[in-house]
């Protein structure tokens, strides 16, 4: 029922595991993205992202519809960014912080209503078998893409398209590089950010349901590892672009898989190291894309964490 | 005639004396406010679920407060706390948000569980001081690191310190698994355990270890620090604003990287004392999140090092009341988490309140 | 199955008031346990639903909560940190908890050995800690099962269903328990065909989703095509490889549910029968053996039922094997063997029977394992 493939499993295992672990950074990414253009920062999208995989699995569970779960979990999302973009409109209120007390809300109130859930088995998200074509398992089974990824891959052309050629995009960036700016062309600043808010939260939403109900596929309390957190860095080194999010994505995807990869070959020494492979080449691309001298290039001007 | 003059010479002094206190009573009175808002959200939350919240409260005292066990149980949990609350409360104090505590805690109790071991020939004393150091200096490098990230290379400290905290406990599990471990610890790998004279004891009256002091005393030096030196003074003005600090010809890069060292130094002390107290050696129980909890700690306190003793202290007795919590009212242990995210963001929202409350402002007691 | 009887062989139950020479071992006071309504505190490290580890242990605490004169109390998600500590004193201090089952191997030492000697009339039962008189108090016990009878049993039935010789193992560290589990996973495999090895992955954590899915899948890759494991909750790596059409053996717990088809048989804990006994010995006024181990024939561990995709050949060998080993003595690791570096093992006269406590300490892959103990 497989072929021996030896060390191609390597790199297959390094695609495969690309598109099957990006897809929650880069609906977290894309998120963060939307939502920094407009100005704002929301750190807490861990919390989101943890609670939308708490609600999506329940919800599929209650109703037996994996889709209906992926639309609440866009909906608790939305709900955790409409109370932090609206929440951060209050002068005096920093909006780093509150995201990290978010963060610790979500978790917190995911934990809390997903105890139920941590046994019970709710209907996955189908994936789309595109490796028909080949004999060899292995491939297909890398091949058997989950159509978030294509609806995730499809947001980010349409959400750089939205930046270029729409008047939602160019409001969203101009409330993000200049808040005079704005308020001059008589923009509401915090409407604008509240919506970019809640939309990145619906975004995240969807990334936990991936979690939950693809893969791995199972609510428990372990279910994230700080993909929330990272697709904050992803968007960083992204410089804000939804395209650039995409390969971000992906490449973090598949740095994560070469510790498992390279053990099913035998390279078995040392693979707390391969294990944190992600988070050092995160750290090489972050410090050698930065520049001390002028702000980031593609970095929102209101932005509190570039300032 | 005469009664005017004198008048006209009170005033001024009770307007320059209310001019001091009521900022102070502000500083107290807007934190507080957020922390009973929190509480009584959390009341609501727990009344949608059909519990009670008195009950809860009763419980929170009679497990954290009540008695000499209860205070002994808050105490235990509070030395980390105050130590990683100082590694986020240090570089905010420049305008840095500094979230990966945890990997300066790993690498501390790595660098101390390594070197008690290595040192067990020395005299106790010189052997502890050795144990500082390596703590200390380890902790403090990684997060040193991170501030030259930021001064040199614009790294935003946020996202490094939280990458390089993913980095540590790679490094740490990575060491005490192969290079350190000690090959007596079977089902739990673990680097060798310190020599008994290297090991940690309580105090007396209070049975909790000594990191407990150490911490209390670390947080009023860090006050007198920022508060009363030059160097504190220097920071805080590069925290309002980094170009009108360097217009002055502030250090301001030396000041990041060397407050980034120091808070990460005081995290890798919350790793010296649970390995020289608690655990007797490095291993995974280590990576407990006493890092992410500090952050909690330290933006409740609003960053001010002194308030970040009273702020562990009731965070650990919450901490303390959780177990007896999920037996008596058969809730989750997640309830914790839930009460502490809600006081979070009502302390945080409470900032709003800053010159807004009419009470407080000089003006409305008279002219100014 | 639960078999009460065969658990005297094992003899750890003292029910009668002349097991003086358990009173000596235990040297707990009696007076404190008899009569009174005894409270039962269980703390584990996860949830207690996690379909593994901490799932078993929460099954056996409910089994006890359904006995007469019994109260049990728990608590879940404690760390072992002074976390433990300071639950394990709360139980006693607010609940009166007079026997506690701290299950985690992380909160023995020190936790446990620091908080025992302060309440020496209580008793502390330990799952999986080597207790020794010279070392430790008293009043401090450690139990554990031989699973890896249970996993000698997996691969029986792996042997019979793999089709590429290969079969995999999710592992999270490698330390004893751990790599008894992986070798008598194999050396069950190759009691049936001697050319089949075990690719083992491990994670490096004891739960951790993304990675076991992950660890899964570069394994399905590698062509193993019957997947076992040994992390705390393996619902994700059974729901993963029968995702990807690969068989599979439980561990800890029953997850037969979560692939039906695909699901093999798996090794459990079977920590009911066990609990009740302890606490029968306590509430007729005896004590606990301080060190007790059991196995398949004690009723500590015991096997999911054999699923639909098992051949009758397998059922066969399955059953034979297992009568054998319910004889007690059962011995997986037998010479001659090597292990995966050339070192010998095992010469061609030794073998370490299931209760020997050697294979507490293993620290090495058997030949046919693909892996390395070092991280």
């Amino acid at each position: 029922m497989s072929a021996d493939i030896g060390l191609w499993g390597v790199p297959l295992a390094i695609l495969a595991g690309a598109i099957r672990v990006s897809i929650p950074f880069l609906f977290v990414a894309l998120g963060e993205c939307l939502t920094e253009r407009s100005g704002r920062i929301n750190l807490g999208l861990e919390g989101t992202l943890v609670f939308g995989a708490m609600a999506g699995y329940a919800i599929s569970y209650e109703t037996g519809n994996p889709f209906v779960g992926v639309a609440g979990a866009a909906l608790a999302g939305s709900l955790f960014g409409l109370f932090h973009g609206w929440i951060c409109k209050f002068r005096g209120v920093n909006d780093i912080a509150m995201g990290i007390a978010m963060m610790l809300l979500g978790l917190g109130l995911a934990f809390y209503f997903g105890k139920g859930y941590i046994q019970p088995v709710a209907p996955d998200l189908p994936a789309i078998p595109l490796g028909n074509w080949s004999d060899i398992p292995q491939i297909r089974a890398a091949l058997q893409i989950n159509i978030l990824f294509f609806v995730g891959a499809g947001l980010a052309l349409a959400m750089w398209w939205m930046f270029r050629q729409t008047r939602v995009g160019l409001v969203i960036r101009v409330v993000g590089d200049s808040a005079d700016a704005a308020r001059a062309m008589g923009m509401n600043i915090d409407r604008v950010r509240l919506l970019a808010t809640a939309a990145g939260g619906a975004l995240t939403g969807v990334g936990g349901a991936y979690l939950s109900l693809a893969y791995p596929g199972s609510w428990n309390e372990g279910i994230s590892s700080g993909q929330g957190l990272m697709a904050v860095a992803l968007v960083i080194f992204a410089r804000w672009s939804p395209i650039a999010c995409f390969w971000a994505a992906l490449l973090f995807g598949g740095a994560g898989a070469l510790g498992p990869a390279l053990q099913s070959v035998g390279v078995s020494d040392g693979y707390y190291l391969f294990y944190a492979a992600p988070y050092v080449l995160t750290l090489a691309l972050l410090i050698l894309t930065s520049s001390p001298e002028r702000a980031l290039r593609g970095a929102p001007g209101e932005l509190s964490i570039t300032k | 005639m005469a009664d005017q003059a004198l008048h006209g010479r009170r005033l001024p002094v009770r307007a320059a004396a209310l001019e001091t206190l009521l900022p102070r009573i502000e500083a107290v009175a807007i934190p507080a406010i957020g922390l009973i808002g929190g509480f009584a959200i959390f009341a609501v939350f727990l009344l949608s679920q059909g519990k009670s919240p008195v009950e809860f409260a009763t419980l929170v005292w009679k497990a954290g407060y009540s008695s000499a066990f209860s205070l002994q149980n808050t105490f235990s949990r509070v030395a980390p706390l105050l130590f990683a609350a100082l590694c986020v409360a240090l570089p905010a104090r420049l305008g840095l948000v500094v979230i990966g505590g945890e990997g300066a805690i790993v690498l501390g109790g790595l660098g101390a569980g390594v070197a008690g071991v290595a040192l067990a020939g020395l005299p106790s004393v010189m052997g502890f001081a050795g144990m500082v150091i390596a703590a200390m200096g380890l902790a403090g490098l990684w997060m040193g690191l991170v501030g030259v990230m930021r001064v040199k290379r614009g790294v935003n400290e946020t996202i490094a310190s939280l990458l390089m905290a993913y980095i540590a406990i790679a490094l740490f599990n990575h060491f005490v698994e192969t290079v350190f471990r000690d090959p007596a610890s079977l089902n739990k790998p673990s680097t060798a355990p310190l020599p008994d004279g290297l090991r940690v004891g309580d105090m007396p009256v209070i049975t909790t270890h000594w990191g407990l002091i150490v911490g209390i005393c670390a947080c009023i030096a860090c006050w007198v620090l920022i508060e009363r030196t030059k160097l504190g003074f220097a920071a805080r003005l590069a925290g309002d604003s980094a170009r009108a600090a360097k217009v002055q010809g502030l250090p301001v890069d030396r000041l990041i990287i060397g407050f980034m060292a120091l808070g990460g130094a005081l995290a890798g002390l919350a790793g010296l004392f649970e390995v020289a107290a608690v655990h007797g050696s490095a291993n995974a129980s280590l990576i407990a999140g006493y890092g992410y909890t500090g952050i909690l700690v330290s933006f409740l306190a609003r960053h001010n090092p002194l308030a970040i003793i009273p702020v562990a202290i009731l965070l650990g007795g919450i901490e303390a009341s959780s177990g007896l919590i999920q037996r008596r009212m058969d809730l989750p242990d997640a309830t914790n988490l839930v009460l502490q995210g809600m006081i979070f963001v009502a302390i945080l929202f409470s900032e709003t309140l800053t010159g807004r409350l009419k009470l407080l402002q000089p003006g409305t007691w008279g002219r100014t | 199955m639960t078999n009460r009887k065969t658990l005297s062989r094992r003899s750890f139950l003292n029910q009668s008031a002349a097991g003086i020479g358990a009173l000596a071992l235990g040297g707990t006071a009696q007076q404190a346990f008899a009569a009174t309504p005894l409270t039962v505190g269980f703390i584990y490290v996860g949830p207690r639903d996690d379909f593994g580890y901490n799932q078993a242990h929460a099954e056996g605490a409910a089994a006890v909560a359904a006995m007469e004169g019994v109260t049990v109390i728990e608590e879940e998600n404690v760390p072992e940190t002074q976390d433990v500590q300071n639950t394990m004193q709360s139980m006693i201090q607010f609940d009166g908890a007079t026997l506690l089952f701290p299950t985690s191997f992380g909160y023995f030492n020190p936790h446990i050995l620091e908080v025992a000697p302060n309440y020496p009339d209580l008793r502390f039962q330990h799952c999986g800690g080597l207790w020794n008189s010279a070392e430790h108090p008293s009043n401090v016990g450690s139990y554990f099962g031989y699973i890896g009878m249970g996993q000698y049993l997996n691969g029986i039935a792996a042997g019979h269903a793999t089709q590429s010789k290969k079969i995999g193992f999710v592992a999270a560290k490698p330390i004893p328990q751990v790599l008894n589990n992986i070798n008598s996973f194999l050396l069950g495999a190759r009691a049936v065909d001697p050319e089949i090895v075990c690719q083992v992955i491990f994670t490096g954590e004891w739960s951790l989703a993304v990675k076991e899915a992950e660890a899964t899948n570069a394994l399905a890759d590698q062509g193993c095509d019957v997947i076992t494991c040994h992390v705390d909750g393996p619902k994700v790596v059974v729901e993963t490889a029968a995702g990807r059409g690969a068989y599979v053996c439980g561990y800890h717990a029953d997850q037969s549910a979560l692939a039906p088809d695909l699901y093999l048989t798996g090794a459990e804990w079977n920590w009911a029968g066990v609990y009740q006994n302890m606490i029968e010995t306590v509430q007729a006024g005896g004590s606990i053996d301080n060190f007790v181990r059991g196995g398949l024939a004690d009723g500590f561990i015991k096997m999911s039922p054999l699923g639909p995709a098992v051949s009758d050949a397998a059922r066969n060998q399955f059953e034979a094997v297992k009568a054998e080993i319910m004889q007690g003595g059962f011995a997986a690791i037998k010479g001659p063997l090597n292990d995966n570096e050339g070192n010998v093992i095992a010469t061609a006269s030794q073998s370490f029977p299931e209760d020997d406590v050697a294979l507490e300490s293993m620290d090495y892959l058997v030949e046919g394992v693909i892996g390395s103990t070092g991280a």
